[in-house]
């Protein structure tokens, strides 16, 4: 396994320009969960021209509803969710100004799209290590939508975040080449 | 007739509904410790050994597995010579499942209809399976269903004419295509045969089989194994970023079938395959 990378959220374009499908990346900074019900949300807020709960611009969206946290822990098991639900809403959010995206699952040519014209890169976390994903979340604050309850918006602070980069900005995609480099008489 | 409290019925719920979701089966460890040996993509190995750390992580600090605690499906399996007492059976279920998502620290993920999708609060109610068996015991299994592996599920109508081949072909596709989706390295359960719904329920009892074990039946067990093998020549691998370990194992359960048909099903679940069972 190549070295891992640290980056910091949020990402600046230069960040973006040096990753590359199957880097290995440690993430430290802040990032903001969001799923289903909360993207259909943050959505209907850009169309409808109203202000997001927070600044898009070079953030990164964690595809995760977590656990309750235990006593003492800043959050539950905070694994991805599938990344392919999210397609539908992923392309305006780039268009807005989002830059990273975590999730699990391979993504549709429509967001691949999106994040070649913006330069924005997709980070696969490893789904169902929820609870040693947890281990790299320091703070967890509910900025919106509680009423959600886990699908609600947190802002999280992470260390050493463990991803790997699974569709970089110019494109290339992980899901396709790691398949064929690993069949056998497909 | 032996008289069995409902309430005691609940605990198990409850507490199965805990040790299911923060504990990895000792045997399921050990089988994929084993995967490390049989994976050659740097990053399966690597995403491979995360897993077994995380299990570590999740048994030492009873933090869920993953974060998606499923829904509860409960399998439950009552003796006829048992006379349930102390109230009504469904409300005693979704008590323990409400006390076991609640003091076991889990997601709560089950909304009250499909549609204005409003959250239930307690994860109730929960999926049961009832079938009456000989005896006085009553045997609860819990299997907490996640819905990223579930959605990539599902059941074709094929005709007796496809055979055999047409049922590996429809397993190994639809596993295939679901690529990193259900978070491989996944377990299959296939039903095949019953009716549409029947072959579904054969699909996820599959599910319940231990890692490593063959079908009864010498046919079937070749079945399972070139399942296993075609799924794993696919190169999806661990999480699907490629690799040689897509699935750890494939499971066939089957039922007997109308001269028209051959119902056949396929239902996914992670590397975990979480379920555990209580006798009382």
């Amino acid at each position: 396994m190549a070295q891992v990378k640290n980056i910091t959220a949020p990402l600046t374009d230069e960040v973006i320009k040096t990753l590359k499908i199957g880097d290995k990346v440690a993430i430290t900074g802040v990032i903001y969960s969001a799923r289903d019900a909360a993207h259909k949300k943050l959505v209907d807020l850009i169309e409808g021209g109203k202000d997001l709960p927070f600044d898009l611009p070079g953030q990164a969206i964690y595809f995760v509803g977590p656990t309750p946290a235990k006593p003492g822990n800043a959050v539950g098991a905070a694994g991805p969710t599938t990344s392919g639900r999210m397609d539908a809403y992923s392309p305006l959010l780039i268009e807005h100004g989002l830059k990273g995206m975590i999730g699990k699952g391979p993504r549709s040519e429509s967001v691949k799209d999106a994040m070649k014209k913006h330069g924005a890169v997709y980070f696969a976390a490893v789904g169902g290590a929820g609870a040693l994903i947890s281990k790299s979340i320091t703070k967890v604050d509910v900025i919106a939508y509680p009423e959600l309850g886990a699908e609600a918006i947190r802002r999280m602070e992470v260390k050493d975040f463990p991803a790997i980069v699974a569709i970089d900005a110019s494109g290339d995609d992980l899901y396709e080449k790691g398949k064929k480099e690993y069949g056998i008489g497909a | 007739m032996r008289e069995v409290d409902v309430k005691q019925i609940g605990d198990a719920v409850r507490d199965l509904a805990i040790s299911t979701n923060c504990e990895l089966g000792e045997r399921e460890t050990e089988y994929i410790k084993k995967m490390l040996d049989v994976e050659e993509s740097p990053t399966g190995k690597e995403i491979i050994s995360m897993l077994l750390e995380n299990a570590e992580i999740a048994r030492k600090e009873m933090i869920p597995i993953c974060q998606d605690t499923g829904f509860t499906v409960i399998f439950l399996e009552l003796g006829q010579d048992v006379c349930l007492v102390g109230g009504d059976l469904n409300d005693a279920l979704a008590d323990g499942v409400k006390r076991g998502y609640t003091e076991g620290y889990l997601r709560k993920s089950i909304l009250s209809d499909p549609i204005k999708r409003v959250n239930t609060g307690d994860n109730t109610p929960p999926v049961l399976h009832l079938s009456i068996v000989p005896g006085d015991k009553v045997k609860v299994t819990l299997a907490p269903k996640g819905g990223g592996s579930e959605n990539m599920s599902g059941v074709c109508m094929l005709k007796p004419a496809d055979g055999i081949e047409g049922v590996k072909n429809f397993v190994v596709d639809k596993v295939i295509a679901s690529g990193g989706n259900p978070c491989p390295p996944v377990v299959v359960g296939v039903g095949i045969g019953g009716t549409f719904e029947k072959c579904a329920f054969l699909a996820k009892k599959a599910l319940l089989k231990p890692l490593g074990e063959r079908h009864p039946d010498p046919f079937y067990a070749e079945v399972e194994e070139e399942i296993l093998r075609r799924i794993n020549e696919s190169g999806v691998g661990p999480q699907g970023l490629g690799g040689r370990v897509t699935a750890l194992d494939v499971h066939v359960e089957t039922y007997p079938c109308h001269i028209a048909s051959l119902p056949s099903a396929v239902n996914i679940n992670c590397h975990a395959s979480r379920h555990g069972e209580r006798v009382i």
